[in-house]
């Protein structure tokens, strides 16, 4: 049984495919390239092989995603967390925003901040600099961005350089791009015998 | 070599100025945003998916997001598929009511988007495997437009 997860939480659920993944048996040989690039080599998970029914798009995804997130300089890598759980809260992608909010937590080995939002919502009692960069992921990932000069004055004002900004701008909108594969090619589950 | 990307050339990001210098710090990243351009738009696999087809809904997703400019870009390659690019049309002259209600879904209202969503491509007949090839187009665009939308507001706060 298995039941699937509709709030926020830092406990990563599983995330099980609305269709089917491909089977590694029977993947092409460019599937089973594009496997190899992917963070994970010993195990591939289901969303990955999910993905790999797009084998073109896998392939440059996966680098891609590696340089916003964690390429060296710019943002701090808790910060960049920030903007993408903005994103995922504004798209309701609850899997993306369990993995965020736990990687945040941890880079801070702090749980208050995304406490605070789980709890709260975008209304949170955050410090200003926190404050800035959460409003501004969350404006940009509306449909169409709400993010306009105010929101820039406030990273400004908050103390953020232009390149960290850049890094907030590709880490928000990259979670535009990951809600809309986690959240609708998938369910974000607990499977009820994973003794956790 | 300069860097020439749909997503520096739609926002408009001159030579010279400061977003331009953050932008060559993240040179790569958007060197590879342009490869993810070309393996949704244009791809040698396309699937069902024709490239003409995915430039319409591009140019459409775009226009769901006030992007008239990056929409126009787009629309140039619509072919015949033209008649998509306007949101008001919901595809059924063209036999892709259900691409298109899905399409427009996962743009503009993707924490909405359910299980039901999924079933009802597989009722109309769409293959897994052409389901996630639509997600991906979606959710490399929805990810392009934030970052032109970006840009631009840089590009106006350092002006």
């Amino acid at each position: 049984m298995t039941k699937v997860i509709t709030k926020f939480t830092r406990n990563v659920p599983h995330w099980q495919p609305r269709v089917k993944p491909v089977d590694l048996q029977e993947a092409s040989d460019e599937q089973l390239d594009a496997l190899k690039v992917t963070p994970s080599n010993t195990k591939v998970s289901e969303y990955v092989l999910t993905l790999a029914h797009d084998v073109e798009s896998l392939k440059v995804r996966s680098p891609l995603f590696n340089a916003i997130m964690y390429d060296k300089g710019g943002m701090s890598r808790s910060e960049r967390e920030l903007g993408a759980l903005g994103a995922s809260m504004v798209n309701h992608c609850i899997y993306c925003a369990a993995v965020h909010a736990m990687r945040h937590a941890q880079i801070e080995k702090s749980t208050e901040v995304t406490d605070k939002l789980f709890r709260d919502g975008a209304k949170a009692d955050l410090g200003t600099r926190d404050r800035a960069i959460f409003d501004f992921a969350v404006a940009l990932s509306d449909c169409p961005s709400q993010a306009g000069p105010e929101h820039m004055q406030a990273l400004k004002e908050a103390g953020l350089n232009e390149a960290e900004v850049l890094d907030l701008i590709l880490s928000a909108s990259l979670f535009g791009w990951a809600n809309r594969l986690m959240h609708v090619l998938g369910d974000p589950v607990r499977l009820e015998d994973a003794g956790k | 070599m300069a860097l020439d990307t749909t997503a520096l050339n739609s926002a408009g990001i001159g030579a010279g100025t400061a977003v331009q210098a953050a932008v060559e710090g993240r040179a790569n990243i958007f060197e590879m945003t342009q490869a993810a351009e070309e393996a949704v738009l244009r791809p040698k696999d396309a699937g069902p998916w024709s490239h003409d087809l995915r430039a319409a809904l591009a140019a459409r997703i775009a226009k769901l997001n006030d992007e008239a400019e990056l929409a126009a870009r787009y629309a140039a390659d619509a072919g015949k598929f033209a008649a998509l690019v306007d949101p008001t049309g919901n595809g059924t002259a063209q036999g892709l009511a259900e691409v298109v209600g899905f399409m427009d879904k996962v743009a503009a209202d993707t924490r909405r988007v359910a299980g039901a969503d999924i079933s009802a491509l597989q009722s109309a007949g769409v293959a897994d495997a052409d389901i996630v090839r639509l997600a991906e187009l979606n959710a490399f665009l929805a990810y392009q437009i934030r970052v032109i939308a970006g840009l631009r507001l840089m590009k106006g706060m350092s002006a």
